[in-house]
């Protein structure tokens, strides 16, 4: 796969994440396939509604259509979601540096605060 | 213990990347921190050989700042941007753009800091201008060598050519 698709996968991998039913979807996927008729069930939404997040999500290779033909359950595709993951965790290790050095000066800070007395600035 | 340290970042929307921190210090301290020169210098970016080479700071609405880093082999990576809301302790909003962009147009920092019980919430969300944007900024750790773990960095300042201020 060329770099360019990487990123249009990527890009659809977060456009899917950012909407709490697809998000829920998701989780309920993670625990095994499910019909769209099962994955309705616990959202107050119509069957379409669900098949159109369900669009969504197959279209980000999130999900994919199982083999029976009758049921055509739904399955979780791991891949682009720790895709997905990996980058933000990237992002996170960066900023984590930051604020690690961020906590430190703010004890030097108090410490000095605390010797200064009432002393205010 | 409101979980101090431990930093969440998440995307509230297709446009947008949240981060979310406790810090064991009154709200005032942690906003001086955000906002002060002398206190940005010790903090933000300097790692792996970074260090400040400019670091100016107009504190007021429509006031501008400017960072600008230099690394290892004199590589530089400078952004800046204008105030938008200043309201010590609680708020900061300021556009971003980095002096070499990886991404279009500006972007909109809002930082909430929230004091509980001594200890201070800080929310910074970034709003880039478009989805494809946002998420270009979060590969771009790998890519630039912006926002990666450092390790990283040397390897990639020592294979790309160097951007220097000389």
């Amino acid at each position: 796969m060329v770099a360019l698709a990487d990123d249009e996968v990527l890009n659809a991998t977060f456009a899917a994440l950012a909407d709490p039913t697809r998000r829920a979807i998701l989780g309920r996927l993670a625990s095994g396939e499910a019909s769209v008729s099962e994955l309705a069930e616990p959202f107050a939404m119509s069957q379409p509604a669900i098949s159109k997040h369900l669009k969504v999500l197959e279209r980000a290779g999130l999900v994919s259509r199982g083999q029976d033909a009758q049921r055509r359950p739904r399955r979780l595709e791991g891949k682009p979601l720790a895709e997905a993951t990996k980058w933000l965790e990237r992002y996170r290790q960066f900023w984590e540096g930051n604020y690690q050095r961020l906590d430190a000066l703010l004890e030097e800070m108090k410490g000095k605060q605390t010797k200064r007395g009432s002393t205010k600035r | 213990m409101k979980n101090v340290g431990r930093l969440q970042v998440s995307t509230p929307s297709d446009t947008e990347i949240a981060m979310t921190r406790v810090f064991d210090a009154p709200s005032s301290m942690v906003f001086d921190a955000w906002t002060k020169p002398e206190l940005l210098t010790r903090w933000l970016g300097v790692r792996g050989g970074w260090t400040f080479a400019i670091c100016q700071v107009d504190l007021r609405v429509g006031g501008s700042y400017r960072f600008v880093w230099r690394g290892p082999g004199g590589a530089e990576m400078g952004m800046g941007g204008v105030y938008r809301e200043v309201v010590r302790p609680d708020r900061l909003v300021a556009t971003e753009k980095f002096d070499e962009s990886w991404y279009e147009g500006e972007a909109l920092d809002t930082t909430t800091f929230v004091e509980h019980d001594g200890k201070t919430t800080a929310t910074a969300t970034v709003r880039y201008a478009s989805q494809q944007v946002r998420d270009a900024v979060l590969k771009s750790p790998m890519e630039r060598g912006v926002a990666e773990s450092y390790d990283k960095l040397d390897e990639v300042l020592a294979s790309a050519p160097v951007r220097s201020g000389k």
